[in-house]
C-alpha cells in the first residue's frame, strides 16, 4: 500500500492549492515585498546592521551551564545528576542529550515553583535527595543548579550539609555540587565546574601513594567514539589510565534487553584515586579550565591540555605523553599515523583550496582549524558564539602559522545569523556546523558537513572518532566524501560527471 | 468492586511500596484502575497538582507550555526567549509545527531568538537591554507582524517590567509586542504555560485582526499544532465539508487569524487541554459555541465529522454524510492492510494533555487496545474524557515518574509503548517497541483521513520490526 506521509503530502497540488486559500487571512506580504526583504538580507548594508546588534542573539551556537554539568555528572559510576531548581530545565536537558546521542539520559530535578522562590529551595532539596535516593539508588548524586536557584540565593553546601543531618542521605554517600547558574558561560563553563566539584568531593582525604596512572579528562566532548578512541590508544601504548567522567557507555549502551539506570562510567574509586595519578591531561582546553587549574594547584599534579584532533595535535598529544609517562608510541601508533597521513595525502586535491565556514564550541574548532590547514583547506569564516578573548588569540594564533590561515576570521560572541551574513557576502564552498547549521545550507546553498554537538538529524555520526590519527581518517573521510557528493550534485548534468574520483 | 479493578489497585500498591512514605501518600494519589462508569470514588486520580522533588517527572515548565506550545508555532511573529540562553536552546524546533513561509524574512518558526541573559542583566535588569533587542530585532526583520517576549525564571525573579518595555515598543513600532509571564517556576507544568500564553491572546491580539467579509461557514480550527502538518489535514477535510477555516490556532497561525478568530461561527477545538481558556473566553465575550473533536482514527473522525456537521445546515450535514461515505473504503483499505499485523496488541501511553485519550479510538480500530494511559499535565476534566474510553482496570497515571513507567511496563507487558523522547530510549533498551507520540516520531501527519494511513503504517512499523527480534538477552 502506498502511503504519502508528510514528506510527498503537502506537495500535492490540493495541498498546494490550500495554502494559497489560507493566505486570504493572513494578512501576510506579498511575494514581491518577501522577495526585497529576502535580497536586502543578502546584501554587506545587512550585514552592518546585523553585526552592530548587541542586545539580542539569533540562532546562538551554545547551550546552558547545567546541560555540560549533568553530561559531566552522568560520567561517573551510578551517578544521578540532581538539579536544585525548575523542573522543566531537567526536561530539556534530558530531552537534548536523548536527541543527540539516542539513548536514555537521566537526571532529577527538585522542581521548584512560585514557594521556593519565595522560601527557598531547602526544602525541595531535601525531599528531593530522599526520594531520588530511595528510588533510584545512586552511588554519588552531583548536585548542580539552575538559574532560579541561582538568583534566589540557594546555598548547595549548606542545604546538603542540613540533608545529612536530618539524615535523608546516607552519610558516605558522596553529594559533590557546583553552581552553575545559566547567564555566566555556557555548556563548557558547566561541564567545568562540575568536573571541579566531583574531584574535589571525591578526592578529599584521598591523597597517598602515587599510583603511576594518568588522568584524562575528556572535556565537553559528544562523541561517544572518541572516548573509546582514547582507551583504545592508551591501552596500545600500555598507558593505565583513568578517563575523568567516561560517558561513553552512558550514551552508547549495548541493547541487551535490559534497561540499566547506570549503564557504565568512571569508578568511583578510580575517580577518588585520580589525586594519586602521575599527570592529568585534558583534551580539551576551555571546558576544562578551571578543573586542571585546580589539579595543578591544590593535586600539585601535572597537568597539561593536549587537545588531540588532526595529525599535529595528535603528534604533540603523543610526545608529551610519551615523555610523561616514559614510554615510546609503539608501532601500532605510528602505523595509524601513517594510513592517516596517507589517506589525507590521497584526498588533497578536493580539498587544497577549499574556503570553509565553521561554527561550534571553541575547542571543537581549534582542532579542526588545525585539520584544515594541514589539508591545505581554507578557514574563512570561524564562527563562535561562547568563545572568550583567549580564545580568539588562540585561534588567530593557529591561523597565523599556515599561508591557508590567512584569510580567517575569528568571531567570539557572534551567532549564526552573524555567519548568514557573512557566507551571503563572502561566500565560502563548505559549512562545518551541527544540525541547526542546516538552516544555513538553505538560506545560502552552502553544503553542510555535520561536525559538533548537537547533532540531531543524521544517524551515529558520534559514535565515530574525530580523534587521534583514526579520527584524522575519519574527518578526511567525513570531508572528501562531502565535496565529492556536492561535485556530483553540481555535475549530474554535465560531461564532468566522473566515475573515477 | 471488580477483580480487574482490584488486581490492578494491587498491582499500583506494589509499585508504590518503593517510595519514602510521603511520596508514597502523594503518589497514590495519582495512579488508579479505571473505572469507565465514574462510579468507583478510588478510580479517579488527582492531578495538576505539584510534582514530587526527586522522583524523575516527565513534565517540563511554563515556558514549554507558552513558548513551546502556543506561541512558538505562530510564524510570523518573532517569539523572544527572554534570559538565558538554554530554554530557547532545548526549545528550538524540537515540536515540528510545520508552516509555509520563508524563514527569517516573513516568518520566524524555526529560529532561536534569545536574549541570552549574562549576570549583569540578573543585577541591573534585562528591561533596558529588552528595549534595544526589541529595536534591534523591528531593524533586522521588518516583515514580522509582532514580538512575543517569552519570559524565562530569572525575568520574573528579579521584578523586571517587560509590560512596560512592551507598551513603549507597541506603540513605537505600531504592531503587537506581547510580554508573557511564562516564567518556569509557575504553575507545575506546562498546562500554565498554555493558560498563561491564552490570556495573553486574549489580552493583546484577538479582535483586532481583518477580516473583509463573514460567511455563515466560518471556523477556527483551535488547538491543531500542525505537528507533521496535522493541521493540513485537518482543515482540508473542514473545507470538504463546506465550512471556511478562518483561523488556525496555532499551527502555521498568522497574527492576523489570531486576531480574527472571534469571527467564527464555531470554534472547532483539538487540543482541549490548551486552549479551552480562550475558547471559553470567545463564548462568554462573543457567544461563539465551541465543539471538541477528534480526528485520530476512521471511527473518532465519522463521529466529529457529524458532530461539527450538527453545528450547521443541512448543505453540511449531507457533505459530512457524504465525506464519510467517500472515505470509508480507503479507511476500511487501511485497517484491512495493517490490522493482522497489529490485532490484539497491548498499548501503553503517556503523552501530554489530549493524546492519551484521543489516540485510544485510532489504535482500536486497527485492532489494539489500551491497557494503560495517562498525562503529564491533564487535569479532572481530562481523567474525566478518558475513563470512559479505556477498560476497566485498566491503568490510569497521573504525572507518572520514570520509576512507575518501567514498574508498569515489566508488569503489564505492553506490545508497544507510546510516550516522549526522554522515554524512548529506556524503552529501546528494554526491546520494547515504542514511539514518539508527541513528535510523531518525526512522522505525520496523524490527523484525518490523509493522517490515519500513515499513523497506521507508523504503529506497525514499529509493532512489527525485525530489529526488535535480533535484541540477545541475558538467559
Amino acid at each position: 500500500m502506498k502511503i504519502k506521509d508528510h514528506n510527498e503530502l503537502f506537495q500535492e497540488q490540493e495541498y498546494i492549492d490550500q495554502f494559497e486559500r489560507k493566505k486570504e487571512f493572513e494578512n501576510c506580504p506579498t511575494a514581491e515585498e518577501v522577495q526585497r526583504i529576502a535580497e536586502w538580507t543578502r546584501t554587506a548594508e545587512y550585514r552592518e546592521l546585523n553585526f552592530k546588534r548587541q542586545n539580542i542573539k539569533i540562532n546562538p551556537a551554545k547551550a546552558c551551564q547545567p546541560l555540560g554539568a549533568v553530561f559531566c555528572a552522568s560520567g561517573f559510576e551510578g551517578t544521578l545528576p540532581f538539579v536544585q531548581g525548575a523542573q522543566g530545565c531537567v526536561a530539556y536537558f534530558r530531552s537534548h542529550l536523548s536527541r543527540h546521542f539516542k539513548e536514555p539520559m537521566t537526571a532529577v530535578s527538585t522542581s521548584m515553583t512560585e514557594d521556593a522562590a519565595v522560601f527557598g529551595g531547602l526544602n525541595n532539596m531535601l525531599e528531593g535527595l530522599e526520594n531520588a535516593y530511595t528510588l533510584y539508588h545512586p552511588k554519588m548524586l552531583a548536585v548542580c543548579t539552575t538559574c532560579m536557584a541561582e538568583v534566589i540565593g540557594d546555598d548547595l553546601n549548606a542545604y546538603i550539609r542540613t540533608a545529612r543531618e536530618k539524615g535523608v542521605i546516607p552519610q558516605e554517600l558522596p553529594v559533590p555540587f557546583a553552581h552553575t547558574p545559566s547567564f555566566v558561560g555556557s555548556n563548557i563553563t558547566g561541564y567545568d565546574n562540575m568536573m571541579k566539584g566531583i574531584l574535589t568531593a571525591v578526592t578529599a582525604g584521598r591523597k597517598g601513594e602515587p599510583n603511576g596512572k594518568i588522568n584524562i579528562i575528556p572535556g565537553f566532548d559528544t562523541y561517544t567514539g572518541n572516548y573509546r578512541e582514547m582507551k583504545r590508544l592508551l591501552d596500545i601504548m600500555e598507558v593505565k589510565h583513568t578517563i575523568l567522567a567516561d560517558v561513553s557507555d552512558i550514551y552508547d549502551s549495548p541493547n541487551s534487553g535490559e534497561y540499566k539506570l547506570y549503564p557504565g562510567g568512571t569508578p568511583l574509586a578510580d575517580a577518588a584515586d585520580s589525586i594519586n595519578a602521575l599527570a592529568t591531561i585534558a583534551l580539551q582546553k576551555y571546558s576544562t579550565s578551571k578543573t586542571m587549574d585546580y589539579i595543578g594547584k591544590e593535586w600539585s599534579q601535572s597537568a597539561v591540555a593536549l587537545p588531540p584532533i588532526g595529525i599535529k595535535n595528535t603528534d604533540r598529544f603523543f610526545e608529551e605523553l610519551s615523555k610523561i609517562t616514559g614510554k615510546p608510541v609503539p608501532q601500532e601508533i605510528e602505523n595509524e599515523r601513517g594510513r592517516a597521513v596517507d589517506a589525507m595525502i590521497d584526498s588533497h586535491p578536493y580539498v587544497h583550496g577549499k574556503r570553509f565556514a565553521l561554527v561550534g564550541d571553541p575547542d571543537l574548532l581549534l582542532g579542526l582549524i588545525s585539520f584544515l590547514l594541514e589539508m591545505g583547506g581554507i578557514p574563512v569564516h570561524v564562527v563562535c558564539t561562547n568563545g572568550d578573548k583567549k580564545f580568539l588569540e588562540d585561534a588567530e594564533a593557529i591561523l597565523s602559522e599556515s599561508p591557508f590561515g590567512r584569510e580567517g576570521k575569528v568571531y567570539t560572541g557572534k551567532d549564526m545569523w552573524h555567519l548568514r551574513s557573512l557566507m551571503f557576502t563572502e561566500p565560502v564552498d563548505f559549512l562545518i556546523g551541527n544540525s541547526y547549521a542546516k538552516f544555513l545550507w538553505r538560506d545560502t546553498g552552502i553544503p553542510l558537513i555535520r561536525l559538533g554537538f548537537p547533532l540531531f538529524d543524521r544517524h551515529h555520526l558520534h559514535r565515530y572518532p574525530i580523534i587521534g590519527y583514526q579520527g584524522a581518517l575519519n574527518l578526511v573521510g567525513l570531508i572528501v566524501n562531502t565535496v565529492l557528493d556536492e561535485m556530483d550534485r553540481k555535475t549530474m548534468n554535465t560531461t564532468s560527471f566522473d566515475v573515477i574520483r | 468492586m471488580s477483580t480487574a479493578i482490584k488486581e490492578t489497585q494491587k498491582m499500583i500498591e506494589e509499585v508504590l511500596d518503593a517510595y519514602p512514605e510521603k511520596a508514597k501518600k502523594d503518589r497514590a494519589k495519582h495512579l488508579a484502575a479505571n473505572d469507565p462508569t465514574g462510579q468507583c470514588s478510588t478510580c479517579q486520580v488527582k492531578s495538576n497538582i505539584k510534582s514530587r522533588p526527586g522522583v524523575m517527572t516527565v513534565r517540563g515548565c511554563a515556558y514549554a507550555g507558552a513558548k513551546g506550545v502556543v506561541w512558538g508555532p505562530v510564524k510570523d511573529q518573532i517569539t523572544i526567549s527572554h534570559g538565558p540562553v538554554g530554554c530557547g536552546q532545548y526549545s528550538w524546533w524540537s515540536r515540528r509545527n510545520y508552516y509555509n513561509g520563508q524563514t527569517g524574512i516573513d516568518t520566524f518558526g524555526t529560529m532561536h531568538i534569545t536574549t541570552d541573559f549574562q549576570e549583569k542583566d540578573i543585577v541591573y535588569g534585562g528591561d533596558k537591554n529588552l528595549d534595544a533587542a526589541l529595536h534591534e530585532l523591528k531593524g533586522l526583520f521588518p516583515l514580522a507582524k509582532s514580538m512575543g517576549i517569552l519570559s524565562e525564571c530569572p525575568v520574573g525573579l528579579i521584578g523586571d517590567d517587560i509590560e512596560a518595555v512592551s507598551k513603549k515598543a507597541e506603540k513605537e513600532f505600531a504592531m503587537p509586542i506581547v510580554p508573557v509571564r511564562c516564567e518556569g517556576f509557575r504553575g507545575v507544568s506546562q498546562s500554565l504555560g498554555h493558560h498563561i500564553a491564552n490570556d495573553t491572546i486574549r489580552d493583546h491580539i484577538l479582535g483586532k485582526g481583518l477580516l473583509e467579509k463573514s460567511t455563515p461557514y466560518d471556523v477556527a480550527l483551535i488547538g491543531d499544532y500542525n505537528i507533521g502538518g496535522d493541521a493540513w489535514a485537518s482543515r482540508k477535510m473542514l473545507e470538504e465539508l463546506g465550512l471556511r477555516v478562518i483561523a488556525q490556532w496555532t499551527g502555521d497561525a498568522s497574527i492576523n487569524e489570531m486576531g480574527i478568530a472571534h469571527k467564527a461561527k464555531v470554534n472547532l477545538v483539538h487540543c482541549y487541554r490548551s486552549m479551552n481558556y480562550i475558547c471559553r473566553h470567545m463564548e462568554e465575550q462573543y457567544g461563539i459555541p465551541w465543539t471538541e473533536f477528534n480526528f485520530f482514527g476512521p471511527t473518532k473522525i465519522y463521529q466529529s465529522l457529524r458532530k461539527i456537521a450538527s453545528y450547521f445546515d443541512d448543505s453540511i450535514k449531507e457533505k459530512a454524510e457524504k465525506m464519510i461515505e467517500k472515505y470509508k473504503p480507503a479507511m476500511d483499505a487501511v485497517i484491512e492492510e495493517f490490522k493482522p499485523g497489529l490485532e490484539g496488541k497491548r498499548v501503553m501511553l503517556y503523552v501530554g494533555g489530549l493524546r492519551p485519550r484521543h489516540t485510544i479510538g485510532a489504535y482500536e480500530d486497527l485492532g489494539m487496545e489500551v491497557v494503560a494511559s495517562g498525562y503529564e499535565f491533564g487535569h479532572s476534566d481530562d481523567y474525566k474524557r478518558t475513563y470512559p474510553e479505556m477498560k476497566e482496570g485498566a491503568v490510569i497515571m497521573d504525572d507518572a515518574t520514570l520509576y512507575e513507567l518501567e514498574e508498569f511496563t515489566r508488569r503489564l507487558s505492553p506490545d508497544m509503548v507510546g510516550s516522549g523522547i526522554k522515554e524512548k530510549y529506556s524503552y529501546h533498551k528494554l526491546g520494547v517497541p515504542f514511539r514518539q507520540m508527541h513528535s510523531w516520531d518525526y512522522s505525520g501527519p496523524y490527523h484525518g483521513f490523509d493522517g490515519f494511513p500513515v499513523f497506521a503504517r507508523d504503529m506497525d512499523m514499529t509493532v512489527n520490526s525485525p530489529t526488535w527480534g535480533l535484541i540477545r538477552r541475558k538467559k
